[in-house]
């Protein structure tokens, strides 16, 4: 395999999991990486430096809250030098009218503002923060103001699922030239959210039918780019366009990830931007490495017309249904455990009524 | 929806996109929010142009002379680009 994976395109750094927000649907893991630890600004400086060279042309700053770095707009500066495709990635806490030009003015190229609903009371009740949704309508507009492209990200669960179309109308009415609608997808807070994120079958048809629609309806306007719900699919998704194929993570302490739930596949060992190079983890990380090309399949997916398209769906979630990382994702009809679906969708359904588990960073320790 | 591309019209990649040449890989591509677009030559002819200041009539002109091409030809190809381009809010006019 050495030497044979293509240059990656895109790198998510996830520069720190701190978060003002509790989303329950977050993706980030459970187990939160504090803010001892992060990596230092020169640190930072030098993993995108090693990723231009690389290959990468675009990055992806997220978090946790991005703006919760105060070297974050040293960060743009050095990323638009080196001509990267500099994206943020925020809620919008933190954003104010003097970073946002300084954040120009450093060469950010484009900004991903999340929003929670399309009402202020759910929104900021989904956000665990109270005037989380009025603070966003403000960032909207000092980021469109500085001139900047504006995508919104907006997530389907349970409790906004009838609010799917109003929440692209309000991308419109944001500014947005671009929207990210997706249906919550199981990792990371998420897991145990589960109960309370899961919309029934019917609602998620809905939404997912009004969204289309509304899709088609607003072309030239705003562009939707929808993301349908997992577990109500025959066919699973070419989850990051294939393992170790285009793009990879790096937590805040360092570690590289093929994905950004790849840290709940056990056996796995992943190398740190402290100790290697980019290329060498790239190229050479036997955690990479574990699930290019089509040699670890099983025979369902090897021998699959589909293998190269959606190179046997997640692993994650393989391990997470089928208890094997290597296993057809269930998502796909063909995966002995697709029925597992159906029973995970009943049973969730009975525990519709429990209190959301927050978010939350991990306290800050004393030292 | 997009309005259609005037003559007079002055197309321009909007903040957040622009064309980049890849050394890693050798080629011109377009990046743009969560997308990279390979471009060909005459693509890549085409958004060079597309500053906001050339119209449509300019860059087509302008392009038929450098490819030593029929207008024609050149304004069907350059329409067809720069309304997918507009379609996906990649561009401007
Ligand atoms: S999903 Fe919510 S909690 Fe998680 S990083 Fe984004 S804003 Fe913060
Ligand atoms: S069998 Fe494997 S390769 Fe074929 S569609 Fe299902 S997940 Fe994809």
């Amino acid at each position: 395999m050495k030497m044979t994976a293509p240059a990656p395109v895109g790198l998510l750094a996830e520069l720190t999991h701190r978060c003002p927000l509790g989303c329950p649907y977050c993706s980030n893991p459970l187990a939160l990486e504090g803010r001892d630890g992060e990596l230092t600004t020169d640190e930072w400086k030098r993993v995108f430096s090693e990723a231009a060279a690389l290959g990468v042309l675009q990055v992806h700053l997220s978090g946790g809250e991005p703006l919760s770095r105060r070297d974050l707009t040293e960060i743009v500066s050095h990323c638009a030098s080196l001509g990267l495709y500099t994206n943020l990635i925020t809620s919008g806490i933190g954003m104010n009218g003097k970073l946002a030009k300084a954040l120009a003015y450093a060469g950010l190229d484009h900004v991903q503002l999340s929003i929670q609903d399309a009402d202020a009371a759910s929104a900021d009740k989904i956000a665990g923060y109270a005037g989380a949704f009025a603070k966003k309508r403000e960032v909207a507009a000092l980021i469109t103001a500085e001139g900047f492209p504006l995508t919104v990200n907006a997530v389907i669960h349970r409790a906004n699922a009838t609010r799917a179309g109003a929440m692209l109308d309000m991308a419109v009415a944001l500014g947005a030239r671009r929207v990210e609608i997706a249906h919550v997808q199981y990792y990371g807070w998420a897991v145990p959210n589960r109960g309370q994120l899961m919309p029934s079958r019917a609602a998620a048809e809905a939404a997912v039918a009004e969204v289309e629609r509304k899709k088609h309806e607003l072309a030239g306007t705003i562009v939707v780019d929808h993301v349908v719900p997992d577990y109500h699919a025959r066919l699973p998704k070419a989850c990051m366009s294939g393992w170790g194929r285009r793009t990879l993570n790096i937590t805040p302490q360092g570690k590289a990830l093929p994905c950004h739930a790849a840290e709940t596949i056990e056996h796995l060992t992943f190398w740190n931007v402290r100790d290697k190079s980019l290329a060498d983890i790239w190229f050479e990380s036997p955690a990479f490495n574990a699930y290019r090309g089509t040699a670890w399949m099983n025979e369902t997916c090897r021998t699959c017309e589909r293998r190269d398209i959606d190179h046997g769906g997640c692993r994650c979630q393989a391990l997470a249904l089928a208890g094997d990382a290597a296993a057809t994702d269930p998502v796909c009809h063909k995966s002995p455990h697709h029925a597992r679906l159906a029973e995970i969708l009943a049973s969730d359904m009975e525990t519709a009524s429990a209190p959301y588990h927050y978010r939350r960073v991990p306290a800050r320790s004393l030292a | 929806m997009t309005q259609t591309l005037q003559a007079t019209s002055r197309p321009k990649l909007p903040r957040g996109v622009r064309l980049k040449h890849d050394e890693v890989r050798g080629e011109w591509l377009l990046l743009a929010p969560e997308r990279v677009i390979k471009t060909n030559g005459v693509a890549k002819a085409v958004l060079e142009r597309c500053s906001g200041t050339l119209t449509l009539q300019d860059i087509i002109a302008d392009l038929a002379q450098n490819f030593d091409a029929p207008e024609a030809r050149i304004e069907a190809d350059v329409r067809a680009l720069l309304m997918a381009l507009a379609e996906k809010r990649l561009l401007d006019f």
